[in-house]
């Protein structure tokens, strides 16, 4: 049937790819691989096979980070997501099917086409049943047979999805030119003449085998895919190529260059005939114009298997290779370019080292020395902005640019001062604020670098800034605009207070949101109605200077189009917004508690502490808590996301996060021997039942017939499959009723005393970057402190876990038993509950940490909470309750109904 | 008997208008719904549409004469909610077959005394097949994003059942309609196919998406475009939009369909946005002005009506349809 093989199969020859119909994908948006598209990337980090931490996630249930895994891929510029579960250990049709359920209901990540990838055809097509999009299967091959074969390539006619065809057969894997044609061949005349599967849908997976591994026979393996795919291309119409590209320079693990350059090499000559899809990790890619040329040479040599000693003398060559690195001289070669270059260079790579030399040059050569901010500092940062646009420079990296800026601009000022000749108005003057009763301000820091550097002129207000201030601030300044941040959830209210204000004032000047509570959603359904000079939430700091730049610009047509187009978007969120929230069932609170999460409370999960009563530590060492720390959050600050220590070995952000990690940790140094903070706790262990379902009684003694103080708890309202608890924390103690003797705990620690001292000194500095850096660890303290107070409490105070043995990376993913939910946070949203803490504790007149009017920690490096010991307590998230619990939570606070509203807001439901 | 497929290239066929308001206007009570059949039903059944056409055969029948009389070429059965998920709220799961059956029956009846008075314009009726109360794609439980209520087998089974009754019923095409999430439109189309492979038979196939909001998104997410290519592994005789939004704001999403298909394209837009009561009320003139900028556009081979509109509607629709040219199809291009 297939004539004289090796003339049908004629690898030379001049022909044309055959294409006349193209492959179309979709998720919750459409990928349409059109003639302009030359290679789709997939993203594998999804996969059980291919990577040992989304195992680990899986094999775990930690669905929440497998999902981010999914997002990191997409966000890093994955077309496509490839999603495999193959894994004796998992229930993988089970993992499948939830992983993807959980993955359509993040828009950001349903966005791309899915490949839902597994051996087994049973969880290829429980995949397929959970997709709306039309997705890729890989994959399906000829290896069992034509008849199991036709019947799949049937249903996915039926299911709508383009399929990866392994050429593989009855016979085995194809391992040569031959055999790959052959197999895609028959593969494809059975889809399409057979079966009627559209041909643009087939993607032939020709197999990348490794080279150079010094068995003659693997020689041909490269060469052999490249042909094989451009006979496929040209011979079997609309067809894709698709391969792992990793695969073929296997045997030179362990030596990168080479690998990278090999890759770039097997990319560059596979895309030329015709492979157009492919799983290649970007940062295993090196660019091919930049492969030194003798290394170049060896490699084609090896893969296109120009010469019989080719495997051996890239060997040789790759020896010499592996151990290069770049010598000093190399790496300040960029000091011989002209003067702009080295001032983009330095701003770009955030190098201060030599800017003030090189600043002074282009001052000695410019009339006006405001002339080097508005011509050499200016160009430099816009290549900056730019790139950070483009996302690829990220937010340590900008920030240190700022840095560098700022060194230039103090060196010029003077110069600038004593010219004394018409300075150019700044582009506009911008009011910053942390609203009142909130004292984070790293965010707000960030932004105002960012809109410094692009010559707006700051007014920085700082935290805790009361509303009439910052109005009165906004008038007697003459600002252009105003910024607010803030971190809490009371901090959303007094934004919406503010906007009031602006509108009975008579402002017109436009209101900018940002800060981690806020959203889009809240600015539009709670903000923006109320004031209508304009109001914008802005997601992060690199849209600070467009939307500023937009609404205060000199064309005035061009600032309201841009508020009417963002006011209009905001219609739509609150229209969806408030026909979301009414087709929300929620539960009478009776019903509610009925459905309580019902816990054994027996000798066996209830413990008596060693020791209760109030304890103070003043001054723990601070090199105690560094075996606790989390380092995720503290990339998540500076706006890198993903896993520590995963983060560091990133595609993306990799390198970034390697600086800022080794800059944290020379801060971190000098932070433990020179004692920069004060660390201080306050905590102590209470006889406590549950009364009346929601309250927690805690005792003076286990006499248990005085009650100090009686703790609120909030419960889950909204209407849950058959089957699930609605919980509040009061499950967690044991009810009055049974007459077992429970106990409950409460703790605040601190580390913040010394934190603002050293940021100021640094701000001083002009430096911002080490000013952040000095806050953000902080926090990284306070929760350290957090995790080990919880671990002395588990093993000594209350002494239930005395066989614990936990690593930190199990304390990060709270392996342990026990929960220590802090007021504000979802399980316990209601801020008003510290206020009672503070006096159980006597917080304030013990360590010193203070409460603001919004009830925010001050310093801001503090975490409080309280500790539940029963083995099945778990956090959870209350979710909207309705007015009948506020109301009711009112009655028991003392508080009245609108207090208590204005307190619950953001979890109350809309009714 | 005439072929749907071959009046399509021929000229813009008009869809009938909405079938709700229509049976509003007869303020049926509580015993009217119930009829002889249902008299002692345990449950109350006021609302349910679908079940007139068991109990008030004679309504049903009158309503699609109506539509035809103004010049709809194309009646939809009463069968949106004939599934027995959808039924499920009035225990009447058990009565799928015969809802669907009698439907088809009626509608048949009454198309083929129209075919009969005019033959130069046959008439057709197109089996309704609605989305169902559950969908595949989203979780009713805001706590659990991963939860479904339904899987896609249950619906698959469910539309299968409607499918076969319908067949049985005599319609001349399957109207899968109102898809607010893609995949529930795919266990139906996957149900069709079952049922055309099974019977040997090749029931021409529309499909209507809906838009929900201005963002342009289905209710499950996804653009026009997006949509359009989850559903075009099957041949369809027309994919469109339907309901939800008032003519004028479809047409950027018919565009993006329109310009990426090969199939005919289906419009039946409601009469405006409902105002503050609930209501539709943008007149015939109005609607039709709008729908002439379709034509202009040249998008449309199928035009109707969905929430809202009436004869007077769809009257003032087929008067300007008649006047205008359909948008070509693939086979038509491709012999062009």
């Amino acid at each position: 049937m297939y004539f004289v093989l090796s003339t049908h199969y004629e690898a030379r020859g001049m022909s044309k790819i055959k294409q006349t119909k193209y492959m179309k994908l979709s998720g919750l948006e459409p990928l349409v691989l059109g003639p302009d598209m030359n290679f789709i990337n997939v993203g594998e980090r999804t996969n059980v096979a291919g990577s040992k931490m989304f195992l680990r996630l899986i094999k775990e249930e930690k669905f929440d980070e497998a999902l981010s895994v999914a997002l990191h891929q997409v966000e890093g510029g994955a077309q496509i997501i490839d999603i495999n579960m193959d894994d004796g250990l998992i229930d993988g049709k089970e993992s499948m099917v939830r992983f993807l359920n959980l993955i359509m209901a993040e828009p950001d990540i349903a966005r791309v086409p899915i490949m839902i990838d597994s051996s087994k055809w049973d969880i290829i097509e429980a995949g397929l049943q959970v997709v709306q999009g039309k997705c890729v299967v890989n994959s399906i091959s000829l290896k069992e047979g034509e008849e199991v074969f036709k019947e799949h390539v049937r249903k996915l006619k039926m299911y709508g999805a383009a399929v990866i065809v392994m050429a593989f057969d009855e016979v085995g894997q194809a391992d040569n030119y031959q055999r790959r044609c052959e197999i895609a061949e028959r593969s494809y005349r059975i889809m399409v003449d057979e079966c009627g599967f559209p041909s643009e849908d087939i993607i032939f997976d020709l197999n990348i085998f490794p080279v150079a591994t010094g068995m003659e026979e693997h020689r041909r393996n490269a060469i052999d895919f490249i042909e094989a795919t451009h006979w496929v291309r040209t011979n079997l119409p609309n067809v894709s190529v698709s391969g792992g590209v990793s695969n073929v320079s296997f045997s030179f693990r362990g030596n990168n260059p080479v690998r990278e350059a090999m890759h770039s090499v097997f990319l560059y000559h596979a895309i030329k005939k015709g492979m157009n899809m492919g799983i290649v990790n970007p940062a295993m890619l090196e660019v091919y114009d930049d492969i030194p040329k003798d290394l170049l040479e060896y490699v084609e040599d090896v893969i296109l298997d120009r010469r019989d000693d080719a495997t051996e003398r890239l060997l040789d060559f790759a020896e010499s290779f592996k151990g290069e690195v770049k010598s000093e001289a190399q790496k300040l070669a960029w000091r011989d370019l002209p003067l702009q270059e080295r001032i983009t260079h330095g701003l770009v790579k955030g190098i201060d080292q030599f800017i003030v030399e090189d600043v002074e040059e282009a001052r000695l050569q410019v009339a006006k020395p405001l002339e080097v901010i508005e011509g050499h500092l200016m160009i430099g940062m816009g290549v900056v902005g730019d790139l950070f646009g483009e996302g690829k420079m990220f937010l340590p990296q900008v920030v240190k640019s700022a840095r560098v800026m700022k060194r230039a601009v103090a060196h010029l000022m003077p110069f600038i001062e004593a010219a004394k000749d018409e300075n150019s108005p700044p582009q506009g003057k911008v009011l910053l604020a942390t609203v009142k009763g909130d004292v984070h301000d790293i965010g707000k820091n960030i932004v105002g670098v960012v809109l410094a550097c692009n010559n707006y002129q700051i007014v920085d207000l700082g935290v805790m800034v009361a509303p009439e201030k910052i109005l009165q601030a906004a008038i007697d300044e003459k600002v252009d605009v105003i910024g607010l941040s803030g971190l809490i959830t009371p901090s959303l209210d007094e934004m919406v207070h503010i906007a009031k204000e602006m509108k009975r004032l008579n402002f017109t000047i436009p209101l900018l949101i940002g800060g981690a509570t806020t959203s889009k959603a809240h600015t539009a359904v709670k903000i923006a109605p109320e004031y209508d000079g304009g109001v914008v939430h802005v997601l992060d700091a690199s849209r600070s200077v467009p939307v500023t730049s937009t609404l205060i610009g000199e064309d005035k047509k061009i600032s309201q189009a841009f508020k009417d187009k963002t006011y209009a978007e905001y219609d739509k969120v609150r229209e969806g917004f408030l026909s979301r929230g009414r087709k929300k069932v929620y539960l009478p609170l009776a019903e509610a508690r009925a459905n309580n999460y019902k816990l054994e409370f027996n000798t066996d999960t209830v413990y008596t502490p060693n020791k209760t009563g109030v304890q103070v530590i003043n001054d723990l060492p601070l090199e105690e808590l560094l075996p606790f720390f989390d380092w995720t959050p503290f990339f998540q600050s500076w706006e890198l996301h993903g896993k520590f220590p995963a983060i560091l070995e990133d595609e993306i952000v990799g390198e970034q996060s390697k600086d800022l990690y080794k800059d944290a940790k020379e801060m971190l140094d000098k932070i433990v021997k020179e004692k920069w903070f004060v660390a201080k706790a306050v905590y102590g262990l209470f006889p406590a039942n549950t009364v009346n379902s929601d309250d927690i009684e805690i005792y003076t003694d286990n006499s248990r017939v005085e009650t100090i103080q009686t703790m609120l708890t909030l419960r889950q309202q909204s209407k849950k499959a058959a089957g699930k608890p609605h919980i509040a924390l009061s499950d967690y103690v044991a009810p009055k009723e049974t007459g077992i003797e429970d106990y409950i705990g409460a703790f605040c620690v601190t580390a913040g005393f010394g934190v603002e001292e050293k940021a100021e000194e640094y701000k001083q500095n002009l430096d911002d970057y080490n000013s952040i850096m000095v806050k953000a660890l902080a926090d990284r303290f306070a929760e350290a402190f957090a995790e080990y107070l919880h671990d002395k409490i588990r093993k000594q105070d209350w002494g239930y876990a005395k066989g614990e043995d936990l690593s930190n990376e199990e304390l990060i993913k709270e392996s342990y038993q026990g929960i220590r939910p802090a007021p504000g946070y979802p399980s316990c949203p209601d801020h008003t509950e510290k206020t009672q803490l503070w006096e159980l504790l006597s917080v304030k007149e013990n360590i010193g940490v203070e409460l603001t009017d919004s009830l925010a920690m001050f310093p801001t490096a503090s975490v409080s909470g309280h500790y539940f010991a029963h083995k099945d307590a778990r956090y959870f998230g209350l979710g909207k309750i309705t007015k009948e619990q506020v109301h009711d939570f009112a009655n028991r606070r003392g508080l009245s109904n609108a207090e208590a509203e204005r307190w619950l807001s953001p979890n109350m439901a809309e009714e | 008997m005439a072929n749907i497929r071959e009046e399509l290239k021929k000229r813009i066929l008009v869809l009938d208008g909405a079938m709700g308001t229509m049976i509003q206007q007869y303020k049926f009570t509580e015993e009217d719904y119930r009829g002889e059949q249902f008299k002692d039903w345990h449950v109350s059944v006021k609302g349910n549409n679908d079940m007139l056409s068991i109990t008030q055969p004679n309504a049903i029948k009158e309503i699609h004469a109506k539509y035809f009389e103004a010049g709809a070429d194309i009646a939809e059965t009463n069968t949106f909610s004939s599934t027995t998920i959808a039924m499920a709220d009035y225990e009447m799961e058990n009565y799928v077959y015969q809802l669907n059956y009698e439907s088809a029956k009626i509608a048949k009846e009454v198309a083929d005394e129209f075919t009969a008075k005019e033959p130069h314009k046959p008439r057709f009726v197109a089996g309704s097949i609605g989305p169902t109360n559950r969908t595949l794609s989203m979780s009713p439980d805001v706590n659990d994003p991963g939860y479904r209520a339904v899987t896609f087998d249950e619906l698959r089974i469910a539309y299968k059942q409607q499918t076969e009754a319908l067949l049985d019923g005599g319609v001349d095409v399957l109207l899968v309609e109102t898809v607010f999430d893609t995949l529930n439109a795919k266990a139906a189309l996957f149900a069709i196919e079952e049922v055309k492979e099974e019977r040997g038979i090749d029931v021409p196939i529309m499909l209507s998406g809906t838009i929900t909001d201005a963002s342009g998104r289905t209710l499950s997410g996804q653009t026009a475009e997006a949509f359009l290519i989850s559903v075009s592994h099957i041949p369809l005789l027309s994919v469109g939009l339907n309901c939800a939004l008032g003519a004028d704001a479809l047409v950027p999403h018919l565009e993006a369909i329109a310009s990426n298909t090969q199939y005919g394209v289906s419009a039946h837009p409601n009469a405006g946005l409902p105002n503050a009561f609930g209501e539709y009320d943008e007149s015939p003139s109005q609607m039709a002005a709008q729908i002439q900028g379709y034509f202009d556009k040249d998008l449309i081979n199928i035009i109707g009506g969905c929430c809202g509109t009436t004869p007077a509607h769809i009257k003032a629709i087929a008067d300007i349809a008649a006047l205008a040219k359909p948008r070509l199809i693939a086979e038509q291009l491709s012999t062009k």
